[in-house]
């Protein structure tokens, strides 16, 4: 065994050599050798390192390292109030910021036992739903790319490009929203920025084609993700896997239909399931699924419920900035919140919401006071990176990319 | 007979009565259980043909600072038959930090496990590859322990060699 092994860690070394390395090769060349891919590359989405072992061009192991974006928001959240957390979820899943604030708040609120008003809530789907389409335009765009498609990372982006717009007119912000609040949303929707929304829907569709006719037809781009990185049924269940990797090897698990939150009940889509559980299956799935959020933020759209976007329950809920310059009471409770949190009563929740990854969790344990006593992340990236062993083993280098880029990693939720 | 009333009936059945201590709030199930027995038990949960529990969806644990046993190891896991999740715990104390691995029931423990190993220095008997998932390998503490000041410790990870 060759290679330059100097900046390995002799424990990663180990658990390299120990790794289950079944796979036959014809003809062994006897010239194994360990390349370092990472955490500075640029198909690896972020600060993936992956250690590899390799005999010619196969891969015989992979030990994948973690930890080079780890900021510690676990024990950050021990240390601030539940309002004072809601920037820190953007820079988790920092593709689909909007997601996990929703998440957050939903936690929060269920620990808290208070519901946020019908329109807050189907403002939430509607921005959540469209959180996963820039979330699952940037998969499947960068995924073409790491493959080789250049123009569909450009089309997808200008697609995504849209949204952020959308964003800056809703909240202020294109990248860290930070736009929902406990107990409702920041501000109302402004008419601006439903129309921007119904424009992009309705357009959506036939960009999405136009993207899809670039990749669909290509044949180097099937050809090296046909078949590549397959997962069973059962091997993804036992993994952990959740989101559109899992329904992409054949298991219709959906959060939003299986434990409905919001008014996911309220709202027809459908969940597209393929069975071949390969990187072709995984970027389907992506697209089916973009096509039925734009569905549901039609039907959201149509359904929405007039009214108050923000709960009036003074103990649990900041006020708002022209009230609290105006009323004492109001100026009391703002100054008891933010200095003292919303101090939910003692207990223990888990929330996981269907997120663009995958499951979204949180798991709150609360004492009584105004920071939680531990918050606990269920990161999708987390669990789906842990199967990336499995996937690249016996295959060659160049397609450790398309699997990487197939499972789609976020590093800000796997490294927290 | 609804899922919530039949896994504590179905464990206490197949385990001893006094073993487990059933909670619930909002609506959520909690069981906690000697920590011996963990293996058997999850291995009984997923198994058994009525409950199925095949999802690990995540592996954590909480200190709670002064109390006698300090930590609590939580696992929470999904049945897809029965659209189920239910909560596991089992207490691990300071001066016998160890609990055995459910890696061997569900793979997908593995990196759960060793997260937290990292974070909190709960050892896992006969885990496959018990290292540090985020933190360096030569980082001597646990930083999600409450002892562990927030700002961190100086000096406590060296700067890269020249």
């Amino acid at each position: 065994m060759n290679g330059d092994l100097k900046d390995v860690h002799p424990k990663i070394i180990q658990a390299l050599l120990d790794a289950d390395s079944n796979i036959t090769v014809e003809d062994a060349l006897e010239n194994e050798m360990v390349l370092n891919m990472g955490p500075q590359h640029p198909a690896t989405h972020g600060v993936l390192r992956l250690v590899l072992r390799l005999d010619g061009e196969t891969i015989v192991a992979c030990v994948p390292e973690l930890g080079y974006l780890h900021r510690g928001y676990e024990k950050l959240a021990e240390n601030m109030t539940y309002y004072e957390y809601i920037p820190h979820t953007d820079r988790l899943d920092y593709i689909s910021p909007m997601a996990n604030n929703v998440a957050w708040v939903l936690a929060v609120e269920k620990l808290a036992g208070i519901e946020a008003p019908p329109r807050a809530q189907y403002i939430r789907m509607m921005i959540a739903e469209l959180a996963r389409i820039t979330s699952h335009l940037v998969a499947v765009g960068s995924f073409a790319m790491d493959v080789g498609a250049m123009t569909v990372f450009l089309w997808t982006l200008r697609e995504r490009e849209k949204v952020m717009d959308i964003w800056d007119i809703l909240c202020g912000a294109r990248f860290t929203n930070s736009y929902t609040r406990i107990g409702g949303v920041a501000n109302d929707v402004p008419p601006e920025a439903f129309a921007g929304i119904r424009l992009f829907i309705d357009e959506f569709d036939a960009n999405l084609t136009e993207c899809e006719k670039l990749i669909n037809t290509n044949r180097i781009f099937v050809e090296r993700v046909d078949g590549v990185g397959v997962i069973s049924k059962e091997e993804a269940i036992d993994l952990g896997f959740s989101g559109p990797n899992i329904r992409a090897s054949g298991v219709e698990y959906d959060i939003r239909r299986a434990q409905p939150y919001l008014d996911y009940d309220q709202v027809d889509f459908k969940i597209p399931v393929y069975t071949e559980g390969d990187c072709l299956a995984r970027y389907f799935v992506r697209v089916d699924e973009m096509r039925e959020s734009a569905n549901i933020v039609r039907q959201v759209l149509e359904k929405m419920p007039e009214g108050e976007t923000i709960l009036n329950k003074p103990k649990k809920v900041l006020p708002h900035k022209t009230e609290v310059y105006t009323k004492m009471e109001e100026l009391i409770h703002d100054f008891m919140i933010v200095n003292f949190g919303i101090n939910p009563p003692v207990g223990e929740i888990y929330h996981s919401i269907e997120g663009s990854k995958g499951e979204l969790g949180f798991y709150l344990v609360s004492k009584g006071e105004g920071h939680p006593w531990k918050c606990k992340i269920r990161s999708p990236s987390f669990n789906n990176i842990q199967s990336l062993p499995k996937l690249v083993v016996g295959q060659m280098v160049s397609d450790v990319v398309a699997i990487v880029g197939s499972i789609d990693p976020i590093m800000g939720e796997a490294d927290k | 007979m609804e899922i919530k009333e039949l896994v504590p009936q179905k464990l206490k059945q197949q385990f001893n009565e006094t073993d487990f201590e059933i909670s619930e709030y909002l609506d959520e199930l909690t069981i906690k259980l000697p920590k011996e027995k963990i293996v058997k038990v999850c291995e009984f949960l997923k198994k058994d043909s009525e409950l199925e529990f095949l999802l690990c969806q995540d592996i954590t644990a909480i200190d709670w600072a002064t109390r006698k046993n300090r930590f609590t190891v939580v696992y929470h896991i999904y049945s897809f038959k029965n659209n189920f999740r239910l909560r596991l715990k089992a207490d691990v104390d300071e001066s016998d930090c160890r609990i055995d691995t459910v890696s061997s029931v569900w793979k997908g423990a593995n990196w759960q496990e060793r997260e937290t190993y990292d974070m909190y220095g709960i050892k896992f008997n006969n885990h496959p590859d018990l290292r540090r998932m985020y933190m360096p390998e030569d980082f001597e503490y646990h930083p999600l322990r409450k002892d562990f000041p927030l700002m961190g410790i100086p000096e406590s990870i060296p700067l890269p060699k020249k």
